[in-house]
This record gives C-alpha cells, structure tokens and sequence, in this order.
C-alpha cells in the first residue's frame, strides 16, 4: 500500500479483525451489502490470507431492501466464498411489518433491531462486527471499538469499559456481548478513497445513474419495484440519482448527481456540503434517536 | 499524508467542545444539514445567546447534553491538506481521570486549555501528569478566553511561564503556549494578529499541522508480537500480528521470546501475495524458514535483539474502577497479544496527581495512580513502555466481572529470566507422597463463622489419622496467632491473610501431605487464588454451608453478638460479605446432619476419587 494513511488504517482495523477471531468463541461479521461492509469484508480477507475468513456473514434481511443489493450479496457470497447467514424476524414477516404500512420507526425496531437480537441468540453469537463510524453520527463519536452489550443486548453507556491502546479486552460472562467496529476511525471519504485504490465491488446504487424516483419529504425515493405504492397524484419521473447510504429502500433517499465513476463519487465526497446520513429518514425522528436506538440494540 | 492523533484537555469550563466544535467548523467539517440541526440545538441548549454554541457540535450523548457537561472519550475527525486527524475530546472532571489516560494512550500530541483568566489550576497538573505519564512528547498550551482578559499580553506571558516552571520535570520534548479564543476564532485556524499583534507564534492548527508525528517505533529493532497463528490448511504456517518496532525483510534472522527459539522469516505473506519488507505499525503475516513453534503472545524478533521475557516487574498502575485495588489478589492481565494472571505484590508508593507528591498506600481506589511491583503468573515478553508502548503497556481485568479495571506501564524487570531456573528437585511431590501411601491434597473448609468448619474438620482429621494418613490442618487458631498475627480483618488483610495460608498449604502439600485448611475465606476471588496455587484434582474446596440464623443461633464464641452490638467491626455475615462457593467439589449441608455424618461424606468421595485416579 502506497498511501501511508490507508496502511495505518487498513492494519488497524485488521488488528481488530484478528484480536476477535484469536478471542471470541463464536463470532459473525454483519453483513448490510453497503460501501461499509465491502471494505470490512476486504480487509477480512486480508487479514486472514491465505487462509479463508474464519468466521461467517450475516444479513439481517428486512425484506425492504433494494433488488440490487439482494443480487450483489448472493454474488458476493459466492465470488468470495464466504458462508453467509440471511435472517429475517419471523414475527415481523408473518405480520408483514414493513416501513409504508407500519412507519419507518416501527419497521426498523421490528425488522433490524429486534431481529438482529433475536439472530444473535438464535445463533449464539457471542461477537458481532459491525461496520459503523465514528464520523457517521455525534453519539457514535463516543462508541467504543468493543462496544460491550450486557445480557439482552443493552448498550449501557456507563457499563463501557475503558479502551486503551491497541488493548482490548475481550472477556465476557454467559449472556453478554460484544459488538465490534473496525472501521471506526474511518471517516467516509476514507472508505471511498480506499474503494477506489483496491478497486473494490460495490452496489451499482452507489452510481449515478438515471433511475425512477418520486420526490417525498423533499428527497429523491427510489421507485424499485411495486413494494412502493404511489401516492394519489405521483408520477415516477426519471432522474440521474444515486446514493451515499443504501438502508431498506423508502427509508433511504437518493442523490442527484453526475457520479458515475469511483473518481466521480470521490470528488463528490470530498466536496460535500450534506452529511451522508442526511438521506437517512431514521435520523429525522429527533434529537437523541441514534442514541435511544442504541441503547435498544439497534446498531 | 499522515494521520495526527492528538488529546484535548482542559477544565469543565476551558471551552474544550467549542474549540474543537470551531476547528471542525473552520475546516469544513460541518454539513449544512448539520449546521442546521445545530441552529437549532443552539437555541434549544446553547449557552450563547443567539450564536452559534459549538460546543453542541461535539458534546454527543443526550444525558450529557442536559447536564451541559462532557461525560466520556468522543473521536472527532478532521482534515486539512497537510494532515488527517483524530482528535480524542476527553473530561476534565476528576472522576473521569481515566478517560483522560484512555485518550491519552494512542495521542502523539496534547492540547492542554487553559482559561486565562484561572491560569494554570490543579486540573491543568493532573492533566498534564497522565499526559507525561502516558508518554506524550508534544504539548500545545493553548490559553483560550483571550477576549476575556482584552487579549493582555502580560496575562499571557504568566501563565506561560508558571506552566513551563510546573511542567520542567514531566519530560516533554516540546512545550508550545498559544494564546487564543475559541469562541471569537482567533488564533485557531487564522492567524489572531488582530486582536493579538504582540503574538507572532504559530496558531493551533498551524501547530498540529507541524508538530511531530513520525512513528519512531520504526528506528528500533525488529519485534512483532504473535497476534494469531494462521494455519488454514497443513502446507501453511503463518504468524500473524502488527509489527510493534523496527522492519522486516525475507531472510532476516528472528529469534522468538520467550522459548528462545531461531529462525529465519522466509516471506511476507500479504493480500494477493508476499511483500519485500514491512515496518513498524503494519499488520502482516510472517512465513518462517523452519518448523518453529510460536503461539499467540509470543514475540518474534530481530535474532541479535531477542524480546527479553520475565515475570516480575515494577510498573506504574492506573486504577480505573470503583472497587479498590488489593495487593495479593489474582487479576486478569493483557499485555500485547499475551494473556496472564497477575497480582500486585507491593505499592511503592502513590502517586498524589494534583501535587506529585509520593504517599505511601495499601490500596488504590478509581483514578487513583501508583508506581508497584507486580508479579504475572509467567514469563512475557516485552519492553519498558518509554521505549515502546506496544510492548509495555498491560490492562488489567477483573476476573468474575471481566471489567477492565486498571491499566498499566512497565518500567523494568525486577528480575530477569535468565537469572531465574526453578531448583529442579529429584524428590518430588509424587515421590513424598508414594513413600506416605496417599494423594497429597488440599481439602480448603470454606463458611460463616460458627458453621461447624473447624469441628468437622477436627473429626476429619482424626478419622484419616487413624487410616494411616499423613495429615496438618491449619485454623484460625494455629496461623492466626503465629504466621499472619500482623493481620486485622480489613478487606486487604483479609486477602493477604488466605494468600500466606494458600502458599502455606501448598508448601504441605509439596511435601506429599493432606492439608486440611479451615478459614471463613469470605470471598471468591482469594478461594480462586489459592485453588490456581495447585494441581488440577489436589484443590478441594468443602463448603460447610450452615444459614446465617442457624450460626447465629449457635454464637459458640459470642462473636455475633459482639458484631452485632457493634463491638467488632468488618464481621463475615454481619457487616461484611461472604460469597458462597459456585462450585464446591464437596457441599456439606449441616442443618439436621450430624458432623460425623459429614466426614463419612468426605471419606466416602476421596476414596472414590483415589480409585478413579
């Protein structure tokens, strides 16, 4: 690697990849197809070559998410020949809880954060990667990379334990446990830069393309398919739009933009006035809701 | 381009989240969707009136946000053309000294504010104390609130010249003074001649844009610790980890600590192939020439520079939870990639953050700090932590709750392996013990006081002594008043206490004896401690479990009257916890039992397990 910020970066979090499979008795990477789980994946795969990554993926599929997504992580799957675990709450799919029907609150605590605590015992899973950011979101400035979870997947921001170092400490009681971030001292304009440099496969999404959308709340929401009813009155019209964050697909919303090329979108990036989580709808429900959400379980 | 990490600390009040709220907003860091949401919040929980508060920008968790203070390590990330950096936004409240050093630990730099119209306070002491302490070179005064003291040169001048007088014996490499105003933007990332001609140093951004960030780990010799041993298939061995010091090549001579062992690294194995060479902060994998054995926490190093290895060490320990600290109790340890099990052996002194000053202490309590010897349970690799931090710091874990509880420095050996081979005695404890037609073991009496331990214990002892068995017991009454009469019954004595009877007993059983111990031995952790002492199967833990009410009832001594008259203090049961056995490998139930009934019970299983044997 030439560029010396990315070889700190990358031997960081391959660190932290490693200290979780020389550690945990039964960990799983969380696997959500977008720009932040491709690097993960990336940097799984070179922290244990050439050995194959020791651990498996999961999906927690909330049945929302964008056609594109679903073909890009069977492919994926296959091409890196990973063992990926899909999992949606049966409670939610039995009672077809989905973010237009139900509000997006709702969907996201049925769909991600009940169903990701009901995975992870079902599995037993006593160690989660996750691939969120410290620059993603103010309360996760603050987010430990073992982000330790007592019994029934609580965050207590009090019950955090000091992280000093490279020094982590992995120990656990039956019942607890950890989530992990590795890239957590990646900004965003990092994660694109570094696409780019390993020429890394990500979702079609990500590229400006012309596409069908509707405009709602005063952005840009993707019409994929027949799971988006169209208001009275609502035409799709086709614009050039692609997005920063891909989520379940009415919760995220697009960009218009030109970007069609990594160089494109790294431009874009680095010149950004909007954060990335702006086209996040879940984010819009008050002050204080990551945290809140966290505190629940959700990621 | 390189990364800079750097420390932010100050007082409650200094304007620490402004600053930083204001570099981040200079530097273009903050969205116009922020920006809004921070127009907002400025009017909901700002402290400025109709500016602007910066400080909401960075002060993340609702519950802080209400008390208006900043309650634990936030990261913050910005860049310029020069530099990318992590700032680590830490408290300044006493209570969280700890979050301090956890910032700490990874920063190059620090940048310590100053208010100027306080100078330089006591917080500003301590703060600069854990910053020395934790090894940071580079230090930025940065006096802010200029505006408030009308930009005086001379208020200034005195606060810098009172911090260089504190600060001349902490060992920073550099000290740089910058006067400034977070709120107003001066001397941040503009120049503040404006408002301060008389100033002509660099702004704070200037300086972090400059100051050094060269990883001087990379001049030292070759050591990497073993991280993880990648074996995917049996045609490939690899030694994983991130290379601590110095750089390696194909066809370097290695040496690995603690076996001792050489060889040669034959390649580098990386994504899609192998490297010519890799240098310090890399993670790599390591292929060597021959079938050598290295595990995780081993160190393999440069062949002529062997990681020395020891198991005794004077260190200067941070005490990060709420229970105290007590010397002779086994705590989990982790240092590098090694795991261990350590107690501190002896407080040399504690360290006094506000003032300096050296106190003598028996116990360390939350964000407390001391300079003691510890002792791990083996030999590790490693390195005093002012030649290299990734060698020489260790975190310290509670071992029931798994919470890290303190963190620690290495200074030096205080005794080195080589010096140290354990007399190998052709007698052994096997032998002293055949020659005595029995197992020799420890059957350790635990429960309240009045619980019927040293009765059964007495009757135990008589019926082995008929069988023929070689047999001691130590009680209260024959250790107490001898070996441990300089102990009361504080917590701290107490673990001390059952550390001399647990050394004792195993002394008894190396000299191939049954070993009978009857102590109250209130708590797990010290139990724990003694059983790590022996062999698997030589520990037996007997949990003469009687009620409370029953051993008060009894009150053969008239001891629970006393306690609970108030006449003696730190009594098991009344004032003092007892915490039962999890798993006892003998649970006598004396409620309605004869005791002679319980020793047929005892008999009855060390016979079963001296069959199965």
């Amino acid at each position: 690697m030439s560029d010396g910020t990315f070889a700190e970066l990358e031997s960081e979090s391959i660190e932290i990849i490693r200290e979780v499979a020389a550690t945990a008795a039964k960990p799983v990477m969380l696997y959500s197809i977008g720009k932040d789980s491709s690097v993960m994946l990336r940097l799984a795969q070179k922290a244990f070559y050439p050995g194959p990554i020791p651990f498996p993926f999961m999906h927690i599929d909330t049945k929302w998410k964008f056609r594109e997504m679903i073909a890009f992580r069977d492919r994926t799957a296959e091409e890196v020949g990973f063992k990926l675990i899909t999992y949606t709450n049966p409670r939610g799919a039995a009672e077809g809880i989905g973010p237009i029907t139900h509000g997006s609150a709702y969907h996201t605590d049925v769909m991600k954060t009940e169903a990701l605590k009901q995975a992870l015992d079902v599995y037993g899973f006593d160690v989660a990667f996750g691939g969120a950011r410290r620059d993603e979101e103010k309360s996760r400035a603050k987010e430990r990379i073992f982000s330790f979870r007592a019994p029934g997947h609580r965050w207590e921001p009090k019950a955090q334990r000091p992280e000093l170092w490279n020094l982590y400490n992995t120990r656990i009681n039956a019942g607890e446990t950890i989530r992990v971030f590795p890239l957590s001292n990646w900004t965003e304009a990092d994660i694109w830069q570094y696409i780019r440099l390993e020429n890394i496969p990500i979702v079609p999404l990500y590229f400006a393309k012309d596409r069908p959308v509707v405009k709602r709340f005063d952005q840009w929401i993707l019409v994929d398919d027949d799971r988006l009813p169209l208001e009275p009155g609502e035409t799709p019209e086709i614009r050039k739009v692609r997005f920063r964050t891909l989520g379940c697909y009415p919760l995220s919303a697009g960009i218009e933009s030109h970007a069609s090329t990594l160089d494109d979108i790294v431009a874009e990036t680095l010149g950004a006035t909007t954060s990335e989580r702006q086209g996040r709808i879940i984010d819009h429900d008050g002050a204080g809701s990551m945290e809140r959400k966290k505190q629940e379980g959700y990621f | 381009m390189d990364t800079l990490r750097f420390i932010t600390c100050g007082s409650v009040d200094d304007g620490k989240s402004t600053l930083i709220g204001r570099l981040l907003y200079e530097t273009k860091l903050i969205f116009e969707d922020q920006l809004e949401a921070l127009k907002a919040d400025s009017k909901k929980f700002g402290t400025q009136g109709e500016r602007l508060d910066f400080a909401l920008l960075v002060d993340g968790l609702q519950a802080e946000r209400e008390q208006k203070i900043t309650i634990d390590v936030a990261y913050r990330f910005f860049a310029t053309e020069r530099r990318r950096f992590i700032v680590a936004d830490t408290p300044g409240h006493e209570q969280y000294t700890r979050n301090m050093a956890t910032g700490a630990s990874t920063a190059q730099a620090a940048v310590l504010l100053i208010d100027a119209r306080k100078g330089v306070l006591t917080q500003t002491k301590r703060h600069s104390r854990i910053v020395s302490m934790l090894g940071i070179r580079h230090v930025a005064l940065a006096v802010n609130k200029m505006d408030l003291v009308e930009w005086s040169q001379l208020a200034f001048d005195e606060i810098e010249l009172a911090y260089r007088r504190f600060a001349q014996d902490l060992g920073f490499e550099t000290i740089t003074a910058i006067p400034l105003s977070a709120l107003e933007g001066q001397n941040v990332v503009d120049s503040g001649r404006s408002a301060m001609p008389w100033y002509d140093g660099p702004c704070l951004l200037q300086w972090l844009e400059n100051v050094e960030a060269e990883n001087r780990d990379a001049q030292q010799p070759f050591a990497m610790p073993v991280q993880w041993v990648n074996r995917p298939n049996l045609d490939f061995r690899g030694f994983s980890g991130r290379i601590a010091t110095g750089s390696v090549k194909p066809g370097d001579a290695v040496r690995i600590s603690p076996s001792g062992v050489a060889s040669r690294v034959k390649e580098i194995s990386v994504w899609g192939g192998a490297k010519g060479s890799a240098t310090a902060g890399e993670s790599v994998t390591l292929v060597l020439a021959d079938e050598v054995d290295a595990s995780r926490g081993d160190v393999i190093a440069t062949v002529s520079h062997p990681l020395e290895s020891a198991d005794q060490f004077e260190a200067d320990v941070l005490w990060m939870s709420e229970h105290p600290m007590l010397p002779g109790r086994p705590y989990a340890a982790l240092i590098h990639s090694k795991s261990a099990s350590i107690s501190i052996t002896h407080i040399k002194h504690h360290l006094d953050i506000n003032t300096g000053a050296h106190l003598a202490a028996k116990t360390l309590s939350l964000n407390e700090i001391a300079t003691v010897n510890l002792s791990f349970d083996r030999f590790v690799p490693y390195a005093p932590y002012r030649e290299n931090k990734r060698l020489g710091a260790f975190i310290i874990i509670d071992k029931l709750t798994n919470e890290t509880v303190g963190a620690g420095m290495i200074h030096f050996a205080l005794r080195r392996a080589i010096n140290v081979h354990w007399q190998a005695l052709e007698v052994t404890k096997v032998a002293r013990a055949e020659m005595k037609h029995q197992q020799a073991r420890c059957l350790w009496f635990t429960g309240l006081s009045g619980s019927g331990k040293s009765t059964i214990a007495n009757l135990l002892e008589k019926r082995l002594h008929v069988d023929g068995r070689h047999t001691y017991i130590l009680d209260g009454d024959n250790v107490r008043h001898g070996l441990n009469r300089d102990l009361g019954f504080t917590e701290e004595d107490r673990v001390e206490n059952i550390r001399r009877v647990g050394e004792v007993a195993k002394l008894l059983v190396d000299a191939g004896l049954i070993v009978i111990v009857a102590f109250i031995s209130p708590y797990r952790a010290e139990r724990q401690l003694a059983r790590s002492l022996f062999d698997g199967g030589e520990f037996v833990e007997v949990f003469v479990d009687t009620p409370l009410e029953e051993c008060e009832r009894r009150d053969v001594k008239g001891l629970y009257a006393k306690a609970r008259r108030g006449e003696l203090k730190n009594f098991t049961g009344i004032d003092s916890d007892y915490e039962a056995p999890l798993e006892p490998e003998i649970h006598l139930k004396t409620l309605g039992t004869r005791p002679e009934s319980c020793v047929d019970e005892i008999v009855h299983l060390l016979r079963s397990w001296r069959q199965a044997d």
